[in-house]
């Protein structure tokens, strides 16, 4: 049972807090921008990068310098969208699909010429977890990286129920032919829409990278998990999405836990399969997901 | 001598891979340019096809599942069909919903393929791949062996041309591109969206595992990395974007052409120091990308538009200007 705990419920919740802070950008510009960003895993492995250099720059704590790069980030997300994106604001949106595919090549290739493709650490040395009544290890890392992501939602929390800017994006969300009539500036909630989506994307990264290592495929890897969060959760419901997040991140790490007998009741090599099994469940059964959201 | 007979075999090859491609290219346009339906993994789908075709095709191995060897015409049609149901089980769950749905699915079920292909290592021997696979013709002088398969390569993207030529033209091309254009008003004409839709992308697929059995046989090596998936899947789109969606002249001469600039500049940046050399091969990536989205933004018709069949007219007398 304990080890249960220490070994796949607690790295499930890690695993599924990174894919939650992911998906909240996804899910936002899918129903905001109204398309599927395949370039968004990519941000995030930009953000990774980012982070890396300054940390190796100031040699201070990645948790430390992640505002910046996620500015940075952020930056460089914004020009992404206005070089590659809008022209493409009156056309059918798998155009921007179609040009969201090309920048996850061109961003990953950017990545892999500037700091190559050699893993990287994050963090050095390895911490000793923490003991709490005698057996549940929690590692100061995992402890660290729930809570960030905690303070991290309910910073998207209050935006999106308390501002104005957060109250657009959701009439955005809702309608956007209506949001433009009652004079919502919608460059101006595109804009606000990447800024989040940068950020937390940088956010993930970086606990992704201090939680395992640095390497430039790992942006890709986290693109079909936070797709499924996305859509388990439903499209436009940004707490559906951390749901959503939460639910594939356990079950990915519990579906190799020993169920039944002593073996792994699904090879961990297929670990990746799952949070693709569960979207195309949700999409047969339930496109609209868990919490109502979009089907377009 | 040699060297007029080194670069004979370079563009043998060069025509050869072009040939694949064009395949390739020729399934992405019946999907994305007659259709309009978004297919991210065309990279699993070839994979399909390559690795159906060698496990039937290959001696006894005790590294991978095989022994049958099957003449290749069977082989061909098994890795076709097995594509094509494979594709059939995607539409089904992806092709009522928006294009963005069917493009995530498919990197999905090309990810997916991956992990098989690595996992299962009794069937595929794993990240070692399949090798010793025949290759037709191989028992030719050469360059006759080259030739000939360049041949049958070349016959395979004519025969492909025709029948898709006939199929635009046809009642069932007109469908699909009123699907594309209107969805809305081709569903309230009578058709069944759904099923014309199925259609396009189970072809498709079936084509792209065509091409997959080919490179398996011309290669005589398959792996789970013989070709980095997303880089393949990329390449073939930007061929169909830039050669001209909806236009299958331009998706053959945009395989062709792309092939040999991306060819070409391998050549080019191998030469290079090889610190260096590494780190250039990123820059192709992102040119081709940055082609990509150039050809979007500025010509989005491609090198060669899409040229709608035109009806045939019928003389009526009361429409006639005699009659008016």
């Amino acid at each position: 049972m304990i080890e249960f705990l220490n070994f796949y419920l607690i790295p499930g919740l890690v695993l599924g807090s990174i894919y939650a802070l992911g998906a909240i950008g996804i899910t936002l510009t899918f129903s905001i921008l109204r398309f599927a960003n395949f370039a968004h895993g990519e941000t995030m492995l930009l953000g990774v990068y980012i982070t890396w250099s300054l940390v190796q720059f100031s040699g201070l704590h990645p948790l430390i310098v992640l505002p910046v790069a996620a500015m940075l980030t952020v930056l460089a997300v914004l020009f992404i969208d206005r070089a590659f994106y809008k022209p493409f604001r009156a056309s059918p949106t798998i155009m921007v699909v179609i040009a969201s595919f090309g920048m996850m090549l061109m961003i990953r290739s950017v990545v892999q010429f500037i700091w190559g493709v050699q893993l990287k650490g994050m963090t050095q040395g390895i911490q000793r977890p923490m003991v709490f009544f005698d057996s549940l290890r929690i590692s100061p890392k995992h402890v660290m990286i729930i809570s960030a992501t905690i303070v991290l939602m309910l910073a998207v929390h209050y935006l999106l129920s308390r501002t104005k800017i957060g109250k657009a994006m959701r009439a955005m969300s809702d309608s956007p032919e209506l949001a433009k009539l009652t004079g919502i500036d919608t460059e101006k909630v595109v804009r606000m829409t990447w800024i989040v989506g940068g950020a937390l994307a940088t956010a993930a990264g970086v606990f992704l990278a201090i939680d395992t290592h640095i390497d430039t495929n790992m942006g890709f890897k986290m693109l079909l998990p936070m797709f499924a969060a996305a859509i388990l959760g439903g499209i436009g419901r940004p707490f559906g999405a951390v749901a959503g997040g939460l639910i594939i991140g356990v079950v990915e790490e519990i579906s190799s836990y020993p169920w039944i007998g002593t073996e792994p009741l699904l090879n961990p090599g297929y670990k990746a399969g799952v949070a693709f099994a569960i979207m195309i469940a949700m999409l047969l059964w339930r496109p609209s997901g868990l919490f109502k959201g979009k089907v377009f | 001598m040699d060297q007029f007979y080194g670069i004979f075999l370079y563009v043998i090859s060069l025509l050869t891979m072009g040939g694949i491609y064009a395949i390739l290219a020729l399934g992405l346009n019946i999907q994305w340019g007659f259709t309009g339906l978004f297919n991210a993994g065309i990279a699993g789908f070839f994979a399909i096809g390559a690795y159906v075709s060698a496990i039937l095709t290959t001696a006894p191995s005790v590294r991978h599942l095989g022994g049958y060897e099957l003449p290749y015409i069977v082989s061909f049609v098994v890795a076709m069909i097995v594509s094509g149901i494979i594709a059939w089980g995607v539409g089904k769950v992806c092709l009522k919903l928006r294009a963005d749905y069917l493009a995530i699915a498919t990197i999905g079920i090309a990810e997916i393929f991956r992990l098989i292909l690595k996992n299962e290592t009794w069937a595929t021997n794993g990240p070692r791949g399949v090798s010793m696979i025949p290759k037709p013709f191989e028992s030719l002088p050469e360059p006759w062996n080259q030739l000939a398969f360049l041949g049958l390569i070349l016959a395979t993207v004519v025969a492909i041309y025709f029948l898709l030529e006939t199929a635009r033209r046809s009642p069932w091309g007109r469908v699909m591109t009123a699907i594309r254009e209107n969805e809305k008003s081709a569903m309230a004409a009578g058709k069944d969206i759904e099923k014309f839709r199925m259609e396009a992308f189970v072809v498709g697929c079936m084509l792209m595992a065509l091409a997959g059995a080919f490179i398996a046989h011309y290669l005589k090596f398959i792996g789970p990395n013989a070709t980095d998936p997303m880089t393949s899947t990329f390449l073939v789109w930007v061929m169909l974007v830039v050669g001209g969606s909806a236009n299958n002249k331009g998706a053959i001469l945009g395989a062709f052409l792309m092939w040999t600039i991306w060819s070409a500049s391998e050549i080019l940046t191998s030469r290079l120091p090889d610190e260096l050399a590494i780190r250039t091969a990123y820059i192709r990536i992102f040119l081709i990308g940055l082609a990509l989205q150039i050809f979007l933004q500025r010509y989005p018709k491609g090198i060669f538009p899409e040229v709608r069949p035109k009806p045939e007219r019928r003389v009526n007398p009361a429409e006639s200007p005699a009659g008016r």
